[in-house]
C-alpha cells in the first residue's frame, strides 16, 4: 500500500475519482444469466472493464469418490485467469492467488447453498476472469450465485459480493484496479441481502474502528445494489416473455 | 391470476410473512417464508410452494421415471434416471421371487442401454433410489423414440387433468409416456405424427412459461406443416 504511481490523483478536490465516479459510486454493472448451453447454469457479468464467466454443474456424483459426503453435498469451486485476461500474459496454471480466491468463493457461497438436501454429491463452479480490473473476486462471486440461482440449486439467499476501501483518506465504494494499487485499504464484501449476513469478508490494508464500521456500511449498501442488478438478470432470462 | 397470488420470485425473495405451511421449495426463516429457487410462488389457503423453472430432477417416491440401464452387478441394474443418484433395480424384481443371482443371467432380461419405464419404490437421503418395473404399465421400453425436456417442464407438457398431453395424443394418434425426470418416450405409428408429436414436446420445453401455451401448441398441432 502506498502511492505506487505518485502522480496518479486518486480523489481530486470535488471528490471525483480517477474514473470519474463518486466516492459512493458502483462501476457499471451488467449480468446475463443462462449464456452458456453445457453448463446446467451459467452468468456472465461485466463489472466496469472486469468480464467474467461462472458456469455451474451440479448437483452431480463427486470424482474422486473419496471426497463425498455422506451427509451432505459438497461444494467445489475454481477461479481461474485467463492468460488474457491482463496486459502481461498470465501463466495459466493455477497460481497461489488463484487457489486462494477459489477457496474463498467457495466459502462465500456455501452458507447460501442448501447443500444437505444433496448428500453424496457435488456442485462445481467454475468461473472464468476473462479481462480483469480489480475487484474480481467480487465480480466472479456475483456471477457465481447467478450462475447458481439459473442451475435451480436450492438456495437460502443469493450472495452479492461488492467492495469498499479508502482511497486518500477517504472511504469509497468498489474499488478499481488503480485505486486498489494505489489507495489505503480494500475490502471486498460478500452479503446474503434477504438475510442480512455476511458471508464474505476480507481486508488489505490499515483502517481505525471508525472507518472500518463506515466501509462495511458502505460496502453491503453496495452489495445491495448488486443485488437489484442480479435479480433483474435472473427475471430477465426467465420471466421475461410473458406472465404466467 | 391474483386469485392464489402466483409471483415470480428468485432464491431469496420474501414470499410471505404469514402463518403459513411452507412447501417445496421454500424455507422457514423466522417469521419470513422464503424462496429457494427460481420460479413461481404458490401462496394457498394454508401453504406456500414454489413450482421451479429450472433444477435437476430430485428422485420423490412414487414418481414415474423413465431409465436407461447403465451397468449391472449380479444382484441388480444400475439405471440412469436424468438425476445426479442412479436407480438401483433388484435382480428379485425382474426374475422373481426365486432369483437365484448364481444361475439367472442378468443380460437376459435387460442389456446396457436398454429403456425402462419404471417407478421410484424408495427413496430417502441415505442411498440411491430403488426402483421397480414390476407393474402393469412399467417394464422395458421397446419402440419409440426418447425427447428429454427440462424435468421443471414435466408439470407443464402434463397439463391440468392431463389436458396438453391428451391433446397432443389425440392429435398425432401417438403414445407417449413421460417420465417425471424429463425423459419422455414418443411412439407412433404414423411417421407424420411422431415428428408432430416431438415438436410439440419441444415447444412446449421451450415455451413452458408462456400463457395460453395450450391454445398454441392446438394451433399447432391442427396446422399442417410438420
Amino acid at each position: 500500500m502506498g502511492g505506487r504511481d505518485s502522480d496518479l490523483v486518486l480523489l481530486d478536490e470535488n471528490g471525483i475519482r480517477c474514473d470519474g465516479r463518486k466516492v459512493d459510486e458502483t462501476r457499471n454493472i451488467s449480468i446475463k444469466a443462462g449464456v452458456l448451453k453445457n453448463a446446467n447454469g451459467s452468468a456472465y457479468i461485466e463489472f466496469g472493464d472486469n468480464k467474467i464467466l461462472a458456469g455451474v454443474f451440479g448437483p452431480r456424483d463427486v470424482h474422486p469418490k473419496h471426497m463425498s459426503d455422506t451427509d451432505t453435498g459438497i461444494i467445489r469451486c475454481r477461479y481461474h485467469m485467463s492468460p488474457f485476461s491482463v496486459t502481461e500474459r498470465k501463466n495459466p496454471a493455477p497460481s497461489r492467488r488463484e487457489i486462494e480466491i477459489g477457496k474463498v468463493i467457495k466459502e462465500a457461497l456455501r452458507p447460501a447453498v442448501m447443500l444437505e438436501k444433496f448428500p453424496r454429491t457435488a456442485v462445481d463452479v467454475y468461473v472464468e476472469v476473462l479481462q480483469a480490473d480489480g475487484g474480481t473476486r467480487c465480480a466472479a462471486l456475483d456471477a457465481a450465485s447467478v450462475a447458481l440461482a439459473d442451475a435451480g440449486i436450492p438456495m437460502r439467499d443469493m450472495v452479492s459480493a461488492c467492495a469498499a476501501g479508502k482511497v486518500a483518506d477517504t472511504i469509497i465504494l468498489d474499488v478499481n484496479n488503480e485505486e486498489d494499487q494505489a489507495g489505503q485499504a480494500d475490502m471486498p464484501i460478500g452479503y446474503m441481502p434477504n438475510l442480512g449476513k455476511v458471508t464474505l469478508l476480507q481486508l488489505d490494508g490499515v483502517l481505525t474502528p471508525a472507518e472500518f464500521k463506515k466501509c462495511l456500511e458502505t460496502g453491503i449498501e453496495g452489495c445491495k445494489q448488486v443485488y437489484e442488478i442480479q435479480k433483474q438478470a435472473l427475471k430477465d432470462k426467465f420471466f421475461a416473455n410473458g406472465e404466467q | 391470476m391474483g386469485d392464489n397470488k402466483r409471483r415470480f420470485v428468485i432464491p431469496g425473495e420474501v414470499i410471505t410473512t404469514g402463518p403459513y405451511r411452507p412447501e417445496q421449495n421454500v424455507i422457514l426463516e423466522g417469521k419470513k417464508i422464503i424462496a429457494t429457487k427460481v420460479g413461481i410462488s404458490e401462496i394457498y389457503d394454508d401453504s406456500v410452494k414454489v413450482i421451479p423453472l429450472t433444477g435437476k430432477y430430485i428422485p420423490k417416491s412414487e414418481d414415474l421415471v423413465i431409465g436407461k440401464i447403465i451397468s449391472h452387478s449380479s444382484l441388480s441394474w444400475e439405471a440412469d434416471i436424468n438425476s445426479c443418484y442412479v436407480g438401483m433395480l433388484p435382480g428379485s424384481d425382474v426374475f422373481g421371487r426365486n432369483f437365484q443371482p448364481d444361475t439367472d443371467e442378468m443380460t437376459s432380461k435387460l442389456k446396457k442401454g436398454d429403456l425402462i419405464a419404471a417407478r421410484i419404490v424408495n427413496f430417502d437421503r441415505s442411498r440411491d433410489p430403488l426402483i421397480t418395473i414390476a407393474d402393469r404399465e412399467l417394464g422395458k421400453i421397446d419402440s419409440g423414440e426418447l425427447v428429454k425436456i427440462s424435468p421443471s417442464k414435466v408439470p407443464r407438457l402434463i397439463g391440468k387433468q392431463g389436458t396438453m398431453i391428451q391433446a397432443i395424443e389425440m392429435a398425432t394418434h401417438a403414445t407417449i409416456t413421460i417420465g417425471q425426470n424429463g425423459l419422455v418416450v414418443v411412439a407412433c405409428e404414423n411417421p407424420d405424427g411422431l415428428l408432430k408429436a416431438k415438436k410439440a414436446i419441444q415447444m412446449i420445453d421451450e415455451q413452458a412459461h408462456m400463457a395460453n401455451l395450450t391454445d398454441k401448441v392446438k394451433a399447432m398441432l391442427e396446422s399442417n406443416s410438420v
